[in-house]
């Protein structure tokens, strides 16, 4: 029998919510299996779940200095200086400590980073590697455990769960059942994994991330036009050259430029206008993840 | 229904005319297509002004520093800050930012209550709930105002537009909209707070414009035929279930009622769906019609969705007064002066 790749047991695994503080399925997820954790609890594993930003929470907003989900940077990592770093810094060494160190083996082995999105993107599994087999794994089987086909994954920079479309400070029923039924699979997925079940090779559509587009702006850096009602709410559709793309305020249409064909999401995501992103383009491919089994 | 004698089935009643009429955007300031709106109607300024019958349309960022910080207010919901009491009083060192704006906005669009106030205020708002237009007023006896829903109905047949009356008798008008001689809200959604949504952009850009062609009709001496329009009235609030000891929700609204604003809610529909996945449903004895379902903004007011009973309401034929009438008005009001 030929090896399989093989890789060592998932036994600690972190559900972190509140990491914005208005993105309530995370909030309320966590709360709840803070309270009572029968849910989340399966064989061979421990499973902590986490408000990772209780500040942000309390007075429901994103962040109280900072955005916590960029502030996890080395030079914020190992910088000193107590409390006259903003708050989310410090939350982030907090956590760095308690979860981590990132990269280091005693770091938990996976964490589910709960987030909304205003955009219309279901189900979104954001991946920070494209060669990460046992994520990618973990992705076929929850794609084939769900009832729902609105899920998709994405080559990030960081990793999350993201589920949308939900406005901020709000809980939709929907939503937040969605997510629920994704964690229920993902965390049935690390028990049979850690059980010793061998996941044979298997093929995983993601999108990845190529560009960030702004908004058309003025001179002063004002928006002089709104995501156009063409692309609103069409996350992971095509997206062609000559496309409509944006609408000015007295109704003309600005068209996509690019040289082929993309694949939008984060489409008029409430948090990104501070960020100068209309939306972002992702590429569509095919990944491979390699059979893997644990060691 | 009938139309009483004096408000005279075919012979329109004469309402003084509209010389300031007041567009308010970011009232609330990360509600985006009022704030975007009036930038844009500043920057066309002039264009406005062309519009001629005399009439000003005066344009207000209403609260900028919470627009500025993408946030619906900094203090205190300047939305609530414009009863007699909160406008009366000096400002001191500690006074929330929101008191210190309602006091300016009342020294520019009022006094609320005098005779220099504005004649109009159209204070533009955005909904997280499935709302559509609606035009939102403490009245339903204004009949300018429900001439002018009932014209936003007719050239928007597209977006569903509703009037919802918040019956304020019993206590005393607290919005912004209340500063003018008359007034409303003009509420649009879904979209959440914070985002743009290009069609209900238009939707609040179109429903603007013809609010103020309304007006300029009706200045003109156009008549306006009398007929009847569908009134909200608020009858109650529902909040959500909470945690006894830390006062946070325990429940969602339930996915059968979510979006479903004016629906009619029947006794025993579902509510809510509490996280162990119990449904918990409307407990009252009259059907009634729910709105602001899931409104984000409400969480923290304690309203998880607002009930309204529905009825039809007779509007009297309308159109402004003469310069005649106009005189003999003021001859009235100078002889009994005089006879004091």
């Amino acid at each position: 029998r030929p090896a399989l790749p093989v890789h060592r047991s998932a036994r600690r695994v972190a559900i972190f919510g509140g990491t914005h503080g208005n993105e309530m399925s995370g909030v309320m997820l966590v709360n709840l299996w803070v309270q009572n954790n029968t849910e989340v609890q399966r064989k061979g594993v421990e499973v902590q779940p986490f408000i990772t930003n209780p500040k942000a929470v309390e007075k429901c907003t994103r962040y109280v200095d900072t955005d916590l989900n960029r502030a996890f940077t080395p030079e914020n990592l190992s910088t000193l200086g107590g409390g006259d770093l903003p708050y989310e810094v410090r939350r982030a060494q907090e956590i760095n400590r308690m979860f981590g160190p990132k990269g280091s083996p005693e770091a938990y082995d996976v964490i589910f980073d709960l987030h909304n999105t205003t955009s219309n993107m279901g189900c979104t599994l954001l991946l920070e590697s494209s060669k990460d087999h046992f994520n990618l794994q973990m992705m076929n089987y929850i794609q084939a455990s769900v009832s729902n086909s609105n899920l998709y994954c994405v080559c990030c920079f960081f990793a999350g769960l993201e589920v949308g479309p939900q406005p901020q400070g709000v809980l939709r029923s929907n939503i937040f059942e969605s997510m629920r039924d994704i964690l229920k699979h993902a965390l049935d997925f690390i028990e049979l994994f850690n059980a010793g079940m061998e996941f044979p090779p298997c093929t995983v559509e993601v999108f990845r991330l190529s560009e960030r587009i702004d908004y058309p702006r003025d001179d002063n850096g004002n928006i002089i036009a709104m995501v156009h009602p063409n692309l609103q709410d069409c996350d992971w559709e095509p997206l062609n050259p000559g496309d409509p793309m944006f609408q000015t305020f007295d109704g003309k249409t600005i068209h996509y430029q690019g040289s082929g064909t993309v694949y939008p999401t984060f489409i008029n995501e409430a948090a990104y206008y501070e960020k100068q992103q209309a939306f972002a383009t992702t590429r569509r491919e095919s990944l491979v993840a390699s059979a893997i089994r644990k060691a | 229904m009938k139309l009483h004698e004096s408000q005279g089935g075919t012979h329109p009643q004469g309402q003084i005319g509209f010389s300031r009429v007041a567009i308010c955007g970011g009232t609330h300031g990360n509600e985006l297509s009022g704030v975007y709106l009036v930038r844009e109607m500043q920057k066309a300024e002039r264009k406005a002004k062309e519009r001629g019958n005399d009439m000003e349309v005066i344009t207000v960022l209403s609260n900028p520093r919470a627009v500025q910080r993408g946030l619906r207010y900094i203090d205190t919901d300047l939305n609530r800050c414009f009863t007699h009491a909160m406008l009366s009083g000096s400002n001191t060192n500690d006074a929330p930012y929101e008191i210190i704006r309602s006091r300016e906005l009342n020294a520019l669009l009022g006094p609320k209550g005098s005779r220099d106030a504005v004649d109009l205020v159209c204070d533009l708002h955005n909904t997280t709930a499935n709302m559509g237009l609606c035009l939102i007023s403490y009245s339903d006896s204004d009949w300018l105002c429900l001439h002018v829903f009932r014209h936003l109905q007719r050239q928007m047949p597209d977006v569903p537009t509703r009037f919802i009356h918040f019956n304020a008798t019993n206590k005393e008008s607290y919005s912004l909209d209340s500063v003018g001689k008359h007034g409303f809200a003009l509420e649009a959604g879904p979209q959440p707070h914070g985002v743009m949504r290009s069609n209900i952009y238009t939707t609040m850009k179109m429903g603007v414009e013809h609010v103020l062609d309304w007006v300029c009709l009706f200045n003109s001496g156009f008549v306006f035929e009398g007929g009847s329009v569908d009134v909200y009235t608020v009858v109650r609030n529902i909040d959500y279930p909470r945690d006894r000891d830390t006062h946070n929700i325990t429940a969602a609204v339930h996915p059968q009622l979510q979006d479903r604003d004016f629906c009619l809610l029947y006794p025993e529909d579902p509510l809510f769906l509490t996280l162990s996945g119990e449904t918990l449903r409307y407990k009252g004895k009259e059907p009634l019609y729910p709105f602001f379902i899931n409104e984000c903004a409400y969480y923290e007011k304690g309203i998880a969705v607002s009930l309204a009973r529905k009825r039809r309401v007779a509007i009297p034929a309308i159109r402004v007064q003469t310069e005649q009438e106009q005189q003999a008005k003021k001859d009235e009001c100078t002889s009994e002066e005089e006879e004091e």
